[in-house]
């Protein structure tokens, strides 16, 4: 009875904290919203059973995500409105409208369950946060190290782009006469 | 009960409001934030399977999607800003600069 409580009382918060993402005009407004759908989606996977799936989703989304969404917000000037025109409205409306109904199409038409083994299963009595270490130390270790290595290099990334020098092009002027205008920028 | 179809047409309605973000917007910031709406929606999909299946997997997948998310944000958001400095900027039709 409170799954199906939750269940519904979540599905609503979150369609409507991603609608207001979706459709509204200030890009703080929807960055606020989406932190919040963020936290109420880690409600679903409390009520899956995936206890540290749902605490790394707030730890990582609503904490870290947007903090760098907030930070680098400061870098853009988001008070100022982007003119959105778009073309050929009519054609963009009835493809989201096709992909939703094939997608729902697709994911509530029964699944050939009997074919489905259960590739790691899961034991009775072991605790979820138990079972994502044993299972990601083990059978997962080189994705798990890959996936240290990838967030390195995406932290070097970050840090060199939105460093000092990378707002003047190299590749598309002399380098003596983009390090002119890098010395002369400094000087104003 | 809530069974894992309600869970997957729950997964499938938020897909779609990311996918008509990413169609419907042309502010570059917004495609970013679509882009997590839809990660966040496969991740719950994942995780559903994983209760009903009674396998783990499902939630590996969803820590994997958590991490490439975490670095797809900070590479994409220093290109954004990248991208705003030079043209100060984020209407997505100003990178059309090879439009003859």
């Amino acid at each position: 009875m409170y799954e199906i409580i939750a269940f519904y009382l979540f599905s609503f918060l979150t369609i409507g904290m991603f609608c207001i993402v979706v459709f509204s005009k200030n890009a703080l407004y929807s960055m606020t919203a989406l932190a919040g759908g963020m936290i109420f989606i880690s409600g679903f996977f409390f009520l899956l059973g995936a206890d540290f799936l749902g605490v790394v989703q707030i730890i990582v989304y609503s904490g870290a995500v947007m903090a760098v969404y907030a930070f680098g917000m400061i870098f853009i000037d988001s008070a100022k409105d982007v003119k959105e025109k778009i073309k050929g409205k009519r054609m963009i409306y009835s493809f989201s409208v096709a992909i939703a109904i094939l997608l729902v199409v697709i994911v509530s038409s029964p699944i050939i369950s009997s074919g489905i083994v259960a590739n790691s299963p899961m034991i009775d009595g072991v605790g979820n946060s138990k079972m994502v270490g044993y299972i990601l130390f083990t059978k997962y270790l080189v994705p798990f190290e890959l996936t240290a290595v990838m967030l390195l290099v995406a932290m070097v990334a970050g840090i060199v782009l939105v460093s000092k020098k990378m707002d003047i092009s190299l590749s598309l002027k002399d380098e003596y006469e983009a390090q002119d205008e890098f010395e002369k920028g400094v000087a104003k | 009960m809530i069974t894992i179809t309600h869970y997957l047409v729950l997964s499938s309605i938020l897909f779609t409001i990311g996918l008509v973000g990413i169609i419907r917007r042309k502010n570059l910031l917004m495609l970013f934030f679509s882009t997590e709406i839809i990660l966040n929606a496969v991740n719950i999909g994942f995780a559903a399977i994983s209760k009903y299946y009674h396998d783990m997997t499902g939630q590996m997948f969803a820590f994997f999607i958590i991490a490439v998310a975490a670095s797809e944000v900070a590479v994409g958001l220093g290109l954004l800003v990248l991208w705003y400095k030079r043209k100060s900027t984020i209407d997505l039709d100003s990178l059309q600069s090879m439009r003859g």
